[in-house]
This record gives C-alpha cells, sequence and structure tokens, in this order.
C-alpha cells in the first residue's frame, strides 16, 4: 500500500470515529456508532500494518501481539460484571497510558525516529517525547489508583498528605528542570537519566493525585483519566508525526474533558477543587459547625411490608438510585418491583442524578442492564418538578445527591450542588444499611423529615422482602 | 422582585407603574352569564392567596349557586362586597370564569389585571375592548398546554375532565337501565355499551367513569397514540381502518383527510347499531365541530338509546344536537347541553380556583402580594394576550428548553456553545471572562507560531480543530449514554496502537545503533495493552449498548 492510500485511509478512520462519537448521542443509534468505531479502528490498524511504515518481517509479531492482547480484552468484556464498569473503564485507562509510555521510551532509543530533525524541529520532537511520556506516566499510575478505589482494593477516603500541593508543585519543578537538562543532552545516554526521573516523578505525581480524592468524586476522575489517555494518543502523535493519532487523542481528550466538566458541574464543584483534594478535608474541618445545625426530628422506620402498601397504593413512583443499588447487585429487583408496579398500573420512573454511582453514566448501564425501559428513566432535571406530584420516591442506597441540606443550609459542604428533590413526594423512603453520612460526611436532614421512612437493611434483601409483600 | 424591573421586554411596554409594595387586591365578581353557576375562587383557595400577600374581595352571593357562602368566604379572610360595582372599582386583580360582558370591561378599573377564559380568537370584539381599556388580561384558556410546567394551571384540562365526567352521569340519567351487567334473583341483566368518541381529557374521564360505573367502554380517536391510555382507564380502542396520523400539534387533533373520514364514518355506523350510550367529544381548534354522528346513524340505535354531546357548544358532533338541551329523536335521547361544567359547580369551582392560585404563585414569586406579568417566563407569556393595552395574542411559539440563549454578545457569537441542558453551560461567558480566554489563547498561539516550525504548525492545526469536533459532538451525548460513550472513547484511544505498529519492523533497517531488540520488546509490549483495550473496549461497548431497550 503506498503511503497515499494510507493517508486516505486514515482521513477514512478519522470520520468513522467522529461518526462513531456523533452515533453515541442517542440510545437509538448508539449501536450504529461502535459499529462505525470498529470499522474505522481495523481501517486504521489494517492500514498501518500494509502501509509503507511497516516491513514484512513484523506481520508475525504483529499478529501474535493482537492475538494475546485480544483474546484477553475479548475475555475481560464478556466476563465483567455491569456493576463493576468504572473499575474495568479505569483499568483500560492504564493500558493506554502504559502503551502511551512504553511507545515514547521506544522512540526515545530510536536515532531513526529523530533523525533529520535539527534546531528548533529536534527540540521540538524532544519536547513532544517528553511530555507523551509524562502524560502517559500520570494516566497509567492514576488510572491504577483509580482502579483499585473502585474495585475496594484501596481504601475510598482521601489520603491527604501534609502540604500536598507544596510536593506537586515540587515535583512539577523538577520535571521542568530535568526537561532542561533532557534538551540539552547530546546522547541518549546522556538524557536517559532525566527522562527516567521524569517518569518516576510522572508515577508518584499520577498515585498522588488520585490517592487524594474521595470515593464521591470518582465520576470525575473516571472521565478525567478518559481525557488524559486522550492527550496521551494525541502526544504519540506529535512524537511521531501522525495526523491519525492527533485528532482520534484529541476528540478522546476533549470529550473526556467535557464530561469531566459536566460531572463538576453536577456537584456544584469547581475542577480545581475536585484535583485538589477530597471532600473529606472540607467536611472534616466543619464539622463543629455541621453540629451545631443538627437536623431534628424523629426517624421513622418501616419495613418492607409497610414499603409494600405505600407502593401498592401509589399512583406516581419514583425511584432513585444510587451507589448502595450498584454495591448490592439490586437492580434486578428494582426491576421486577417496577414491572409488578407498572402492570397495576402505577407510573414509575426513575430519577438519575448525573453523579450517581460511581462514573458518568452508571446507573443508566444499571438499569439497562436489568432490562429497564430506557424512556422511563429520566435525568434530574426532567424530573424534579414532578415530585410534588409524586406519592412515593423510593431512593436506594444514595444519599448525598438527595441531601436537602444543598439547597436550605448554605453552610453545609455540599451547598449548591443540584439534588433530586425527593423530599417534595408525598411521601419518600430511604432505603439504606444504617444512619451512616454519605461521602460527603454530611448528615441529612432528608432522613427526619415527617413524610420520610427509613428502611433499614441491604438494599438487594430488602427490596427482595418488597417484591414478595407486593406479590401476596 | 420589584414590580419596576418586570418590563416585558418583548413587547417594549412601559414599566408596570404599581406602587411597590403595596398588596394588591384580588376581586371575585359573580358570573353573571345564564345558568352559570361556578365561581372563580372557593374559600380554601381564599385562604392561600391571602397567604401569598393578597387582599381579596368576593362579591356577595358569588359563590351561592356552588354552595359557598358570603360567610364562609369571610370566615377565611376575604372581604365581602355588596354589589359589582363597588368590586371591579376596588379590584386590582379580578377572576372570572366566564369572559366579561361589554358592560362588565365598562366597569373596570384602568391598568387592572384580569385572568378569566377569554377565547381570543372568538372575541376580537372584546380583545378590542381590553386594548381601549389599557388592561393587561391573561386568558387562561391560551395557555401553552405543552409545557409541563403549565400542567398545574391548566383550567381546560380540569374543566374538561369535569365535563367529562358529568357527561357520563347525564348519560347514565337518562337511560334507562343499569350501566353494570348483574345477574339478580330477577333475571340477568347485560351491561350498557358505551362508545366514547374523542379521547381528550374530557373524553378520558368519561371513560373512566364510565367504565367505573361498570358499563363496557369503547372509545375512538384520530391521535392513535391515546390508544395506551384508553385502555389504562378500562375502555377498548377502535381503530379506524385507515392509515392517517392524526396529531395537530399542541395535543389537538386536526382534520383529517376525505378517505379516512369515510373508514371513520363507516366504524362510527357500526358503533351506532351496537352501542347504547354514545357520548361524542370530538373539537378542533378553532373550526366548527366535526359531524360524526348522523341523523342515519341515531335512526339507527336502539329506542332509549341515548347521545351525550360534549360539542354541543361548538355545534355538536351529532347532526340532530340541539345545543343547550335535552331532546328525544327516533326514541334517542340526544342531550346537548353546553353547561356540563357548571352543572357539577363545586367541583369545578374548586379545581378552577385552585387553577388560578396555581398561576398566582407563578405570577407572584415574591409571595408580597404584587404580580409581575414576566413576559420572559413562557407560560406567562402564552397566557398574557393584552398587556397594558396593547394586544400580545397570539403568542409566538414557546421556546424550546435547549434553544440556544437569546441574547448573545456579538463578541460571544463565535464561542457561543450549543446549550444541551447540562446546568448552565447554555449561557455565554461573561465579556470579560470571554476576554480574557481569548486574550491568552491569542498568546499562546502567538507564541507557538513564532517559534515552531511549520511542520509542526501543520499538526498543531488538526490537533486544534480537532479538539473543537470532539467538544461539538460530544456535547450532544445524552447523560444516560456517558458509560457507553466513555467506554468507547477508551477504545478508540488504542489507536495508541498504531504508534507501537510503525515501529516494530520500520522498513529501513540496519541503522547503525538501533536498538532492535529493546524497540520491538517495547513495541510488541504496547501492541498487546492496546489490543486488550481495542477489542475488550468494543466487546464491552456493544454489551452495554445491546441493553439499552425501550
Amino acid at each position: 500500500m503506498s503511503t497515499s492510500l494510507a493517508t486516505v485511509s486514515y482521513i477514512g478512520a478519522t470520520i468513522l470515529f467522529i461518526l462513531s462519537l456523533g452515533g453515541l448521542s442517542n440510545q437509538e443509534t448508539s449501536r450504529r456508532g461502535n459499529l462505525y468505531g470498529m470499522i474505522g479502528m481495523a481501517l486504521a490498524v489494517l492500514a498501518t500494518v500494509f502501509g509503507p511504515q511497516v516491513s514484512s518481517s513484523g506481520y508475525a509479531w504483529i499478529i501474535g501481539a493482537m492475538l494475546v492482547g485480544g483474546s484477553i480484552g475479548l475475555y475481560a468484556a464478556r466476563t465483567v460484571q455491569m456493576t463493576q464498569m468504572p473499575e474495568l473503564v479505569a483499568l483500560m485507562h492504564s493500558m493506554v497510558g502504559l502503551a502511551a509510555m512504553l511507545v515514547g521510551y521506544a522512540t526515545f532509543i530510536d536515532p531513526q525516529a529523530s533523525a533529520g530533525f535539527t534546531g528548533a524541529a529536534k527540540s521540538i520532537h524532544e519536547m513532544e517525547i517528553y511530555i507523551g511520556v509524562f502524560i502517559g506516566a500520570v494516566t497509567f499510575s492514576g488510572s491504577i489508583i483509580a482502579f483499585g478505589k473502585l474495585s475496594g482494593r484501596i481504601g475510598g477516603s482521601p489520603l491527604l498528605l501534609p502540604g500536598r500541593h507544596w510536593m506537586n508543585l515540587a515535583g512539577l519543578l523538577v520535571v521542568i528542570w530535568f526537561a532542561r537538562a533532557f534538551l540539552n543532552a547530546h546522547s541518549i545516554e546522556d538524557a536517559m537519566l532525566p527522562i527516567t526521573v521524569m517518569t518516576v516523578i510522572a508515577l508518584l505525581f499520577g498515585i498522588h493525585m488520585v490517592m487524594a480524592i474521595g470515593g464521591a468524586d470518582m465520576p470525575v476522575v473516571v472521565s478525567m483519566l478518559n481525557s488524559y489517555s486522550g492527550w496521551a494518543a494525541a502526544a504519540t502523535g506529535f512524537m511521531l508525526s501522525n495526523d491519525l493519532l492527533i485528532v482520534v487523542g484529541a476528540l478522546v481528550g476533549s470529550s473526556g474533558a467535557i464530561l469531566s466538566y459536566i460531572m463538576c458541574n453536577a456537584m456544584n464543584r469547581s475542577f480545581i477543587s475536585v484535583i485538589a483534594g477530597g471532600f473529606g478535608t472540607t467536611s472534616v474541618a466543619k464539622k463543629p459547625a455541621g453540629d451545631a445545625a443538627q437536623p431534628v426530628g424523629e426517624v421513622s422506620p418501616v419495613h418492607a411490608t409497610e414499603t409494600a402498601e405505600l407502593l401498592r397504593e401509589a399512583k406516581n413512583v419514583v425511584i432513585v438510585p444510587g451507589y448502595g443499588m450498584a454495591v448490592a447487585q439490586a437492580q434486578h429487583t428494582v426491576f421486577e418491583i417496577t414491572k409488578h408496579l407498572r402492570e397495576k398500573g402505577v407510573n414509575v420512573r426513575f430519577g438519575i442524578h448525573p453523579v450517581a454511582g460511581r462514573m458518568p453514566g452508571h446507573m443508566n448501564v444499571l438499569l439497562a442492564e436489568a432490562k429497564v425501559p430506557y424512556d422511563i428513566v429520566f435525568e434530574m432535571d426532567e424530573l424534579n418538578e414532578d415530585f410534588p406530584d409524586t406519592d412515593v420516591a423510593m431512593v436506594i442506597g444514595a444519599n448525598d445527591i438527595v441531601n436537602p441540606a444543598a439547597q436550605d443550609d448554605p453552610t453545609s459542604p455540599i451547598a449548591g450542588m443540584p439534588v433530586l428533590e425527593v423530599w417534595k413526594a408525598k411521601t419518600s423512603i430511604v432505603m439504606k444499611r444504617s444512619m451512616a453520612s454519605g461521602y460527603a460526611g454530611v448528615d441529612n436532614p432528608l432522613f427526619y423529615k415527617d413524610n420520610n421512612r427509613m428502611l433499614f437493611g441491604d438494599a438487594k434483601k430488602m427490596l427482595d422482602e418488597v417484591l414478595t409483600a407486593l406479590k401476596a | 422582585m420589584q414590580t419596576g424591573v418586570s418590563t416585558g421586554t418583548t413587547t417594549g411596554t412601559p414599566p408596570v407603574t404599581t406602587a411597590p409594595k403595596m398588596a394588591q387586591r384580588i376581586g371575585v365578581p359573580k358570573e353573571i352569564f345564564p345558568g352559570e353557576k361556578r365561581v372563580a375562587t372557593v374559600p380554601e383557595v381564599v385562604e392561600k392567596l391571602i397567604k401569598l400577600g393578597f387582599l381579596v374581595s368576593v362579591e356577595s352571593g358569588a359563590g351561592d349557586a356552588a354552595n359557598m357562602s358570603d360567610e364562609a368566604y369571610r370566615t377565611v379572610g376575604a372581604t365581602v362586597v355588596p354589589d359589582a360595582a363597588q368590586l371591579w372599582a376596588s379590584a386590582d386583580i379580578v377572576f372570572k370564569v366566564r369572559g366579561p360582558t361589554p358592560d362588565e370591561v365598562a366597569q373596570m378599573r384602568e391598568g387592572c389585571t384580569l385572568i378569566s377564559f377569554i377565547w381570543p380568537a372568538q372575541n376580537p370584539e372584546l380583545m378590542r375592548q381590553f386594548a381601549a381599556k389599557n388592561v393587561t388580561v391573561l386568558a387562561i384558556d391560551a395557555l401553552p398546554r405543552m409545557l409541563s410546567r403549565a400542567q398545574k394551571m391548566d383550567a381546560l384540562t380540569s374543566m374538561a375532565g369535569v365535563t367529562g365526567y358529568r357527561a357520563v352521569i347525564e348519560a347514565a340519567n337518562a337511560f334507562g337501565r343499569f350501566f353494570n351487567g348483574q345477574i339478580t334473583a330477577a333475571g340477568k341483566v347485560p351491561p350498557a355499551k358505551v362508545f366514547i368518541a374523542g379521547a381528550g381529557v374530557a373524553g378520558l374521564a368519561a371513560i373512566g367513569t364510565a367504565a367505573g360505573l361498570g358499563a363496557i367502554v369503547r372509545a375512538n380517536d384520530t391521535r392513535a397514540e391515546v390508544a395506551d391510555q384508553v385502555t389504562s382507564l378500562g375502555g377498548e380502542f377502535v381503530k379506524v381502518e385507515y392509515e392517517e396520523e392524526g396529531g395537530g400539534g399542541g395535543g389537538y387533533a386536526k382534520v383529517m383527510s376525505e378517505g379516512f373520514q369515510q373508514a371513520q364514518r363507516a366504524m362510527y355506523a357500526k358503533q351506532a347499531k351496537e352501542v347504547d350510550i354514545i357520548i361524542t367529544t370530538a373539537l378542533i381548534p378553532g373550526k366548527p365541530a366535526p359531524k360524526l354522528i348522523t341523523a342515519e346513524m341515531v335512526r339507527s340505535m336502539k329506542p332509549g338509546s341515548v347521545i351525550v354531546d360534549m360539542a354541543a357548544e361548538q355545534g355538536g358532533n351529532c347532526e340532530l344536537t340541539e345545543p343547550g338541551q335535552a331532546v328525544v329523536k327516533h326514541g334517542v335521547t340526544i342531550v346537548g347541553y353546553t353547561d356540563l361544567a357548571s352543572r357539577l359547580s363545586k367541583q369545578s369551582s374548586t379545581l378552577y380556583a385552585t387553577n388560578l392560585f396555581r398561576l398566582s404563585e407563578e405570577l407572584c414569586k415574591t409571595k408580597d402580594g404584587v404580580i409581575n406579568v414576566n413576559m420572559e417566563d413562557d407560560a406567562i407569556r402564552g397566557l398574557t394576550v393584552v398587556k397594558q393595552g396593547s394586544i400580545t395574542w397570539p403568542a409566538p411559539a414557546p421556546k424550546l428548553p435547549a434553544a440556544p440563549a437569546a441574547v448573545a454578545k456579538p463578541a460571544a457569537a463565535p464561542a457561543a456553545k450549543k446549550g444541551h441542558g447540562h446546568g448552565g453551560s447554555g449561557e455565554p461567558m461573561a465579556g470579560n471572562k470571554l476576554a480574557i480566554m481569548f486574550g491568552v489563547s491569542a498568546a499562546l498561539f502567538w507564541f507557538v507560531g513564532a517559534n515552531a516550525p511549520a511542520a509542526f504548525l501543520a499538526h498543531f492545526t488538526v490537533f486544534v480543530l480537532a479538539c473543537f469536533v470532539g467538544y461539538m459532538v460530544v456535547w450532544n451525548v445524552k447523560p444516560a449514554l456517558h458509560t457507553p460513550l466513555m467506554s468507547v472513547t477508551n477504545a478508540i484511544s488504542s489507536i495508541i496502537a498504531i504508534g507501537a505498529l510503525v515501529q516494530i519492523a520500520p522498513p529501513f533497517a540496519e541503522v547503525v545503533n538501533r536498538p532492535e531488540g529493546w524497540i520491538r520488546g517495547l513495541a510488541a509490549a504496547g501492541i498487546v495493552l492496546t489490543a486488550i483495550n481495542m477489542f475488550g473496549g468494543f466487546a464491552v461497548t456493544q454489551r452495554m449498548l445491546a441493553m439499552f431497550r425501550k
């Protein structure tokens, strides 16, 4: 295949990728979007393999590596539980990061790659390698930590080292200083030290950054790492003068950045404050003030049978799922209940907070897995006005996203965060394991409201009991 | 909000000149239309209006016909005014049910606000009188019904519900048999068969009521999408065997083609022969009611059958209807009452009063007893047919929620984002912030342009443009699909494989010093990693997307 043909194939692949992202904008076209993505990827890979830059001696290596990686990937995709999606996505981001790092190193030690560059062009090429490896390393270690946190291998609470901002700043300065050394180095051997030191710092930086972020902020982190993996690809593209990599990297990078922005908006927090550290710090510091505003009132616990009774008599029911539903794997029972109620003519809808769960859209995927039709699943803004007409609002394993303090109490750490106004429903039922506070560490005045009932216990077990009672 | 800043910018009228902070008085006159028994507010609602900060006056005897005494109004804090003249003279806001007569318009105070049924399209003369009088008029019938927020104020719907219920009661009254089937010691009684033409709000209420009484209910509507609603209320949807879609926008029906009408007539003729009771409620906005039931069909009905024609006021759906009366023709009682809602005056007054209260809440968000006719608000804009003497009817089509910000500053125009319901992202950035952004990017671009070689710039161009494309494309993604989006972008980012591919065996071999083994190892590892991502990412996305279903 000639160079021109390969280039044209790249353009085709680029278009397919853009169509792929565009296709995901709604459910009807999303499957086609994914298909475009696959075709685009196949086109790009084939054009490269049969293009002028790969000689036939590499085919065996390529096929072998593809087979190994491909089968691992397909196996993982087939066996992963939908509740584990956030972990899987985080793990995959780490692979992109690591790959970017490896490619960066390979380019770095390849004298052929930098041959023909002189002056400014050479500096820029070296900078590209340096930055590419840096982003790759941060993405890699950050994603590994995110994976650990999401899968529960590492505790979810933020790790806050003293003077952490200064540590980050110092790390950054060292990285910049070694960048100079790297650019001035005359041989690959000379440059090896700066780039290695930088890689270590970048890895530590990624670990530190994600360790400092609390569990509730995970959706932002996951989408941010998604963005990083894109930038890593773009940097690799600059490094190799490959426009396809640049375009696709930029597409992925900006899409991740937008998602992070949307997630931050949904929590009414600035991107910087999420990155700078978890909710934990602020709420601990504010605890004394929080005590003064202790919600007053009685908590009224109910049993599964009474819950079933309330649901049976309701005309309009809104279910608000949260991370607790994912943990308890309760989505299938939720759907059974929904189906039962809908057959009885009850209008059941789902209200999804943008940051419910551990990654953007997490709840939607779980509900879809349980076969809940997507036209009864609504976003927060679509549903909030309807709560006054709702008979029963059932909150399953969510806390902060239904906390009225976000609207009523300006001193609350979550003040101003948009929340689902379940307390406006005639009755709200909160399903929770205990009275413990959510990730934000804030007490929830909702639990003490007159029209609120608490159903304590494991979400799955309680819902099973509710279902049995409903069918009885 | 001060009334002084409440200018309706779309009409360019001067600000409301009511003195700020003076609680306004709501006046409720007695309805003078013959036979009208409803009243525009009821004691329970008066209480709530007073809580909003308003003063309330009620004309003596206004609620009598709806079983609400002057005393009841007085107890909850309303002033009872002995005659209409005094009431009109003192009220800043007037609540009415029927549109005012010319006589009543003459009594209106200049600058006051009237909230009532108006039907501006049918009453151009009335509109001119309002304009001459320099008043503000909110026609409750002009409410944009498609706004979900407006539903609580939708008096047409609440009145239609009452009408539908009453229509069935009238039919039961005129019908000589039980509605429900019974097996008694005195023999078997078959259930009544009821056919309801038109499944709007009134039709649906009628379906529910008739089904509740035990009748077998069938219904038809030109809009096929209401079939589910009919079924949900216990009716059976009868289809017209003809393909045509009848939704005319705004939740109303439209005029259908000749072929369809023929098929429809055949269906009605068949139903007329079978059923005992026909209730019709077919209306097309701004047109006389369609004649669905011909004299021929009436003749074919069983003696003792009943037709209730809810469209009598617009000429009737039955050819033999006499508006306002119940007549017996060919042995069939044809009820053409035009005041069905008024015949259930207590219920309809209560609902109507609540609708008006909800509207008052929207008008007086500050709860200080002063209304603000905010023309920026889609619901209120739609309702307002006359604003301080200038006719503002018909309102422009309501803005879609996703419409871009209306007043973008010229500088902001190129950067105007696609508003998409993601928080406040649809609003343009503040001017100074934008200027800083542009400044910083300009400096950055200058720096790059001054220092970088041409080859780099070509890549840079591609990079910047691709960022924008990504931005535009991803804004349109629904939040429900964020997880699949992430996993697909993740899969796509394994395009980095190309980087590894070109390194594994470049054609220019035998270069001095190339650490072949190392590079190949790194590249192969890179390919394995990206392949995991590539195959795994696409496969898992496919799995997820396959789960999304309606």
